[in-house]
């Protein structure tokens, strides 16, 4: 079987949504204004919420420390803009919950300098060092995950890193964020590569690129091409490749065990705006205050890739690009794994990849949703090989156990692609997300117990 | 500022244009140059029986539904299908109103007692023609021969037959090509099999124009193209061992392949996705199973035809694959084998 189904340079199954793309990837990354108001929860990523370190009235300049990380798993947060703070007091949040966090009025005439700290030397620190300079940067991972890139960085004891894999693949539908920043900030992510191959001791580097961004492929592999250690290489389009289980299967032809981690087969996979975020900050000793995030869909009117203040309220956001009076869809982050927003009067945070607008209800919402035809379509398209069809069926009868101990239910990561080609429209991923959270909640009880 | 309405779904917000009743429309669309070859080999009795069988499906459908008190799935498609898939494994003089009652109880107790579309255990349109062969023995081994001058004029007397009477047995009956072969050992030219130049089922008799049909479902994505594959790649594996060891006994492979129901069985009946395992292994076991099955009956069993017992025995084996082959999970090694 193996003849069939092994392709070189990619993985097995997946899909090919419409790419969607071609608006806004070769626009430029232009700075977006300072809103008013800026909104930080102090959650904005996975792990314990910042610390708050300042006081209402306090002014506070671009770049400056306002809430320091709370233990390993945590990371600090910085100002995103010149100003006063309003408020330390519950934000709305994209979960729909309110939440802890700061609001700063930005000053409207500042010159929005930003401060310096203290830098991180790619001489003179040691791994450990680059790793709290990481930390201290606030940096998470900046592909939508969140997650604290210190904590990932770090090899475990006995453990060895061998290829830093850089994901440039950018397989959500109409985002273009990586893309762009591959073309223009080059120098920062060939920096942020010498800092973390000296952070996790990787001898060599892979940076991934879907064959969809050619020219991004082109500029990098010019820039890399003195360098032994660091290789580019493209791989055909397909959805989700970005995923970093599927990025180490199609560079390295290997599977990460179940349940396993990437370096269990040696590897670590970085996101390639998380490189360059950290060759811009760690020699300067910045902490994150603006990341770029594509801006898109049929509701935007300045459709583009925006360099975006981390706290900016979707509101102004929405205004700003001429969707202003959008009635639809808006949701953070791409298409097929992106969240619905249900309230305006939140903020991006660190995670939020791009915007995406629909200026009506998606017609196939009201679809009929018909019984599972066995066709096998789902099978086909899980990346991981499960089986959608039978968990789909086993969620009904609400046999959560079974799903999780015999089809491996909690290996799903919720890509979406079982539910993206049922002909009987079943919302496969829905039922998981909900399996999952139960088996989570058994689990969890048998623990305390 | 306007109150804004906004609507909130969990992901993916974007999904394939594609839904099960299309994909039930393009098999019909599949299915209807076959009905038309058959049309044009056996004249309007032909149509006769695609149609009675046709409207016994829909409407058992329709009325059950309506009698269980849920919304009629007649425009699914999936009715349809089943119904021109019965009419054409009928012989073409079949007494239309057998072919209505096989319609009926294909539907009723081939597919609604199971809870419709989607939890049929065998292939609805099998169902119809095994209860229609047990009850008919005799109306459905009678022959009428193709190209006969004057079958766009007139019916064959069968067609007409009144519900309960014997029929007419009609006077110009040929035998098929696989009871010629079996009982008499004549062998039928392959290519006149090819073209559907003989007698037999309504719409068994041309291969090429049902393969036609299964390249268009599967270039559409729209079919397995694994279950014709294997079906036939067995049935010709094993024909042609026993085709080597006996050429004399024996019959040779390519005329396995294009005789009988086997390759309107292979493309259209042993794909009926409910009925078929879900995993890719599964599947080639299946069909290979089938066209195993299928070669084993015709050659040592008491018929001439053997597809349509092999794809339901199949299609009864088919959960039980399904629940051992399982996909092998990313990051794990081996099949996992469910208890």
């Amino acid at each position: 079987m193996k003849f069939f189904q092994r392709h070189k340079n990619t993985f097995r199954n997946g899909i090919h949504p419409p790419e969607e793309k071609e608006e806004t990837s070769h626009l430029p990354i232009h700075q977006f204004p300072f809103a008013p108001t800026i909104i930080l929860p102090l959650q904005q990523h996975i792990g314990s919420p910042s610390k708050v370190i300042v006081h209402k009235g306090q002014e506070v300049v671009r770049g400056q420390l306002i809430a320091e990380a709370d233990g390993y798993m945590s990371v600090p947060l910085h100002a995103p803009v010149c100003g006063i703070i309003r408020s330390i007091a519950k934000v709305p949040s994209i979960t729909g919950k309110m939440v802890p966090g700061i609001c700063i009025d930005s000053f409207p005439s500042s010159s929005q300098e930003v401060v310096n700290g203290t830098a991180v030397s790619l001489e003179a620190a040691t791994p450990g060092d680059i790793l709290k300079g990481i930390q201290d940067a606030g940096i998470v991972g900046l592909g939508g995950a969140a997650f604290p890139t210190h904590v990932k960085l770090k090899v475990p004891e006995g453990k060895k890193c061998k290829v830093l894999i850089l994901n440039g693949i950018e397989c959500e539908p109409y985002l273009t964020t990586d893309h762009r920043v591959m073309l223009e900030q080059s120098d920062d992510i060939i920096t942020g590569i010498k800092y973390l191959m000296k952070a996790t001791g990787a001898g060599r580097t892979i940076i991934g690129i879907e064959a969809n961004k050619k020219d991004a492929a082109a500029h990098l592999e010019e820039r890399v091409k003195d360098d032994e250690n660091i290789t580019v290489q493209v791989v055909p389009v397909k959805y989700p490749q970005g995923s970093e289980k599927m990025l180490i299967t199609a560079l390295l032809g290997q599977e990460v065990p179940s349940g396993g981690l990437p370096i269990d087969v040696h590897a670590l996979v970085v996101n390639i705006a998380t490189t360059a975020e950290i060759g811009r900050l760690l020699p300067l000793g910045r902490g994150i205050q603006e990341r770029v995030i594509t801006i898109t869909g049929p509701g935007v009117k300045k459709k583009g890739n925006y360099l975006v203040p981390i706290g900016t309220p979707l509101r102004f956001i929405l205004d700003e690009v001429g969707a202003g009076e959008t009635t639809g869809e808006v949701f953070l982050g791409g298409p097929m794994m992106g969240v619905s927003v249900s309230n305006l009067d939140i903020s991006i945070t660190k995670g939020t990849s791009g915007i995406v607008v629909f200026n009506k209800t998606l017609e196939h919402r009201n679809r009929k949703i018909y019984p599972c035809i066995k066709c096998g379509a789902c099978v086909e398209a899980c990346p991981l090989f499960l089986n959608p069809s039978k968990l789909g069926l086993l969620a009904k009868f609400e046999a959560y156990d079974e799903m999780a101990d015999q089809y491996h239910l909690m290996d799903c990561f919720e890509c979406g692609s079982c539910s993206y080609v049922c002909p009987s429209h079943i919302p496969l991923v829905q039922y998981f997300r909900f399996s999952k959270s139960i088996v989570r909640e058994r689990q969890s009880m048998k623990t305390t117990a | 500022m306007l109150p804004r309405t906004l609507h909130i779904s969990t992901s993916p917000h974007i999904a394939k244009d594609i839904s099960t009743d299309t994909i039930m429309f393009h098999v019909v669309l599949a299915l209807l140059p076959v009905c038309a070859f058959a049309i044009y080999a056996f004249g309007l009795s032909a149509l006769m029986v695609i149609l009675a069988s046709i409207v016994g499906c829909v409407l058992t459908e329709h009325m059950l539904c309506r009698l269980s008190r849920q919304e009629s799935t007649v425009n699914d498609w999936s009715a349809v299908i089943t119904g021109i898939l019965l009419g054409l494994t009928l012989p073409p003089g079949f007494p239309a109103w057998m072919a209505f009652f096989g319609g009926v109880l294909g539907i009723a107790l081939g597919k609604f007692i199971f809870g419709g579309l989607g939890y049929n255990v065998f292939n609805p349109a099998l169902v119809g023609r095994a209860i229609l062969q047990a009850a008919f023995p005799v109306a459905i081994t009678t022959w009428s021969s193709s190209f006969l001058p004057e079958r766009f004029l007139v019916f064959s007397s069968s067609t007409f037959a009144l519900p309960f009477m014997e029929p007419n047995i009609d006077g110009i009956s040929g035998a098929t090509p696989l009871a010629a072969w079996k009982f008499d050992k004549m062998l039928t030219d392959t290519s006149d099999l090819a073209f559907g130049l003989i007698s037999g089922s309504t719409g068994e008799t041309s291969a090429l124009v049902i393969i036609l049909g299964g390249i268009y479902l599967v270039w559409r994505g729209m079919m397995n193209w694994r279950t014709p594959l294997a079906v036939l790649g067995s049935a010709f594996l094993f024909s042609s061992v026993l085709y080597m060891i006996d050429p004399a006994n024996y019959a040779p492979p390519m005329f396995m392949m294009c005789s009988g129901g086997l390759m309107l069985g292979a493309v259209f009946m042993a794909t009926d996705m409910v009925a078929s395992p879900i995993t890719p292994l599964g599947v080639w076991i299946y069909g290979a199973i089938i066209g195993l099955l299928t070669i084993i009956i015709r050659v040592w069993g008491g018929l001439p035809e053997g597809v349509m017992y092999a794809i339901l025995i199949a299609n009864a084996i088919s959960p039980h694959i399904d629940h051992v082959i399982q996909p092998r999970v990313y990051g794990t090694t081996k099949l996992k084998q469910s208890a």
